[in-house]
């Protein structure tokens, strides 16, 4: 098993909470068999000036650990070779951090588009000329590029597709248009100012992205943050997903031209945010959540407000369940669409809705709980069709659960501080990992510290690296005029995973 | 469906009316909105927006106009689908190296007279990703602006008041 695989790579001392080891030699080989053999999930990749770390989780019991490979003369072998969802995370290795990933089956740049002026020239043009769409060869079959430029309002990225008549052969993304350098600019920025930034990789997870980072920088810290205050974090966390699902449900409803469910969720997730404005000061909750607690505590005042609009959201889900149940034509559009297997999804690691929607029963709240979600558990929802509709009935299913599980935080609110004054300088450097349940799956966060509070290094994984590949496969034998609706009920971040 | 649209008949719209007022957030950068929109449009202004980098914080404030609360087409402000339908571009985010070619070349692609306004902070001023080597910088950086509305994300009423801006400044003579 796991351990008796990899217990004797010696241990980094310096990370706290989940163990990090060094791997030898040859032990990304070995790695790499492991993934391939499935009894390992692989929960992110990433590099820094003399690593290359993998966040690894074991299948069958949950034991998250950190495997490092010093980068030896400027290379590392590829992982992508076993195991297909380390690709793009290792051509953004090399993007990022110059470092040749050798034998990768892709080469192709991924967030490097010949644009950064701090490139040479050289690699620039390289760049630029070395990207080419994979074929598709067939007869009568032509390509739609659509992007980075949407139709509607949103992210940018550009979709190739190659299409048979109405049917998607092929679908390749091309994304890194949001590329903002926030791990650079995390690089040598206080942590007491980092999770502006963290909220800010993408905005639509700001409370999970804050929260992430947060626990990264106070297990690296061995900090122990206020009862009140993880309280307060986890009734944020489901607020952001509340408003989210509710955003994408009426979202999915629209691109099947089902206006009333969009205007119905679009009012509800206004009333959400209009509460949240009045109890913590922001829309969106943005900079709410710090390392050492939260920023804006809640009054009983604010506890009211939140009961009675959960009140009033218990009081509408039955009848836009109802609305959804009977609507003929909008099932027809979404039953049987975009179907997601549940071994590519199990494959991929999918997380949040897409992986519950296809089977795959991870939510780190259940499996590896942080407080409160020790104490406070949500119901799972898992359904096995893997379609647009099983997606949206586990968003239904998941506002439900996430009032319910406000009433029990709001019930059982520790009293106390909800903030430390100061986090502790640390005596040499420490890091960290954490892995959080944002409103789109598991967001991984790593935090190296150094001994003046400043950030060394942080790498901020968002849910999406390991659901946008799926995306692929999921249209594929699909109609072109469905990918809107295919996509949307994915809803995956572009600035998320552009980083 | 039928009981849902009866029930709504009845009820009280949650359209919330919304004045023109200039508020700190908004800074009208060019001359040229005086008199021009309203004399070349009337009130009518097809908007379209682009994400040159943004966090998504922005769109989703920009989605919330569409509303039942704000209602921005009451105004007769609409979000068209092509550049080549827009009087105004409503710009989001950092301008990203990556992006950088595709606002100048959607900037192009829309026909005079038109207005470029940049929401948000980013937009704006560039924000936390001031000192990033990634991006270019904020938007009048790469094409020219006419309005700056401010806020991190700049809230749905605050876009709607930089809307309104734009259209009366169109209807005052000259």
């Amino acid at each position: 098993m796991f351990h008796s695989r990899f217990s004797d790579w010696p241990i980094v001392t310096r990370h706290q909470g989940w163990p990090r080891r060094l791997a030898p030699a040859d032990g990304w080989r070995a790695l790499g068999e492991a993934l391939r053999a499935d009894d390992l999930d692989l929960l992110g990749l990433w590099g820094d000036v003399e690593c290359v770390h993998a966040a690894v989780l074991e299948r069958s019991g949950a034991a998250p650990c950190v495997l490092s490979l010093p980068v030896w003369d400027g290379r590392v072998p590829s992982l992508g070779v076993f195991h297909a969802p380390a690709i793009r995370l290792e051509r953004a290795l090399q993007d990022l951090h110059g470092i040749e990933v050798t034998a990768l089956p892709d080469p192709r740049p991924w967030l490097d588009h010949g644009h950064w002026p701090t490139r040479p020239a050289r690699d620039r043009d390289r760049a630029q000329a070395g990207f080419e769409f994979l074929p598709a060869n067939g007869p009568a079959l032509h390509q739609i590029p659509v992007g980075p430029v949407h139709a509607g309002i949103i992210e940018p990225g550009h979709f190739r597709f190659s299409a048979h008549g109405e049917m998607i052969v092929r679908l390749e993304q091309r994304l890194g248009y949001t590329h903002k350098g926030v791990e650079r600019l995390l690089a040598g920025c206080e942590v007491r100012a980092g999770h502006r930034l963290a909220a800010r990789t993408s905005g639509d997870s700001a409370v999970a992205f804050a929260w992430a980072y947060s626990r990264a920088v106070e297990t690296a810290l061995g900090v122990q943050v206020p009862a009140r205050a993880t309280w307060l974090r986890a009734v944020m966390a489901e607020l952001e997903r509340i408003a989210n699902h509710l955003g994408d449900i009426g979202a999915i409803c629209n691109d099947a031209s089902f206006a009333l469910m969009h205007n119905e969720c679009g009012m509800l997730r206004e009333q959400v945010l209009r509460v949240v404005d009045g109890c913590f000061g922001h829309r969106l909750m943005m900079d709410c959540l710090v390392p050492g607690g939260v920023i804006a505590d809640l009054d009983p005042a604010g506890s009211g407000r939140i009961g009675r609009l959960l009140d009033h959201i218990d009081r509408r889900m039955p009848e836009l369940i109802e609305l959804y149940d009977n609507t003929a034509s909008l099932q027809d559009r979404t039953v049987g669409t975009g179907r997601l297997g549940s071994e590519l999804a199990a494959r991929f690691a999918c997380g949040g809705v897409i992986g519950r929607a296809s089977g795959r029963a991870f939510d780190v709240r259940c499996q590896l709980p942080y407080a409160p979600y020790d104490v406070v558990m949500p119901a799972l929802t898992v359904l096995q069709e893997g379609d647009v509709d099983a997606r949206v009935r586990v968003r239904l299913a998941e506002v439900s659960a996430s009032t319910a599980l406000i009433r029990r935080l709001l019930a059982g609110l520790p009293a106390g501080r909800s903030l430390l004054c100061d986090l502790p300088a640390p005596a040499e450097t420490r890091e960290s990992t954490a892995l959080v349940e944002g409103f789109r799956g598991d967001i991984l966060a790593y935090v190296r510290v150094a001994p003046d509070l400043r950030i060394e290094s942080c790498h901020l994984r968002d849910p999406s690296w390991f659901q946008w590949p799926v995306l692929e496969a999921a249209v594929e034998g699909n109609i072109v005029a469905d990918f809107p609706l295919c996509n949307k009920s994915f809803n995956c971040s572009y600035s998320g995973h552009d980083l | 469906m039928r009981r849902l649209l009866l029930k709504n008949f009845f009820a009280r719209a949650v359209t919330e009316p919304v004045h023109a007022q200039p508020t700190p957030a908004l800074e009208p950068i060019g001359a040229q909105l005086q008199g021009v929109i309203g004399r070349r449009l009337g009130r009518s202004l097809a908007i379209r927006q682009i994400d040159a980098g943004s966090c998504n914080g922005c769109e989703l404030e920009i989605h919330a106009l569409a509303n039942a609360y704000y209602d921005v087409e009451r105004f007769g402000v609409r979000f068209v689908a092509s550049p080549r339908h827009a009087d105004v571009l409503l710009v989001t985010g950092p301008v990203t190296w990556n992006m950088r070619e595709a606002l100048e070349r959607t900037y192009a692609a829309t026909p005079a007279p038109k207005w470029v306004i940049a929401a948000g902070d980013c937009a704006a001023g560039c924000g936390v990703f001031r000192d990033s080597p990634a991006c270019v910088g904020a938007v009048a950086k790469v094409v020219p602006v006419d309005l700056a509305i401010r806020g991190c994300p700049p809230p749905p009423l605050e876009l709607l008041q930089g809307l309104l801006l734009l259209l009366d400044a169109g209807s005052r003579p000259g």
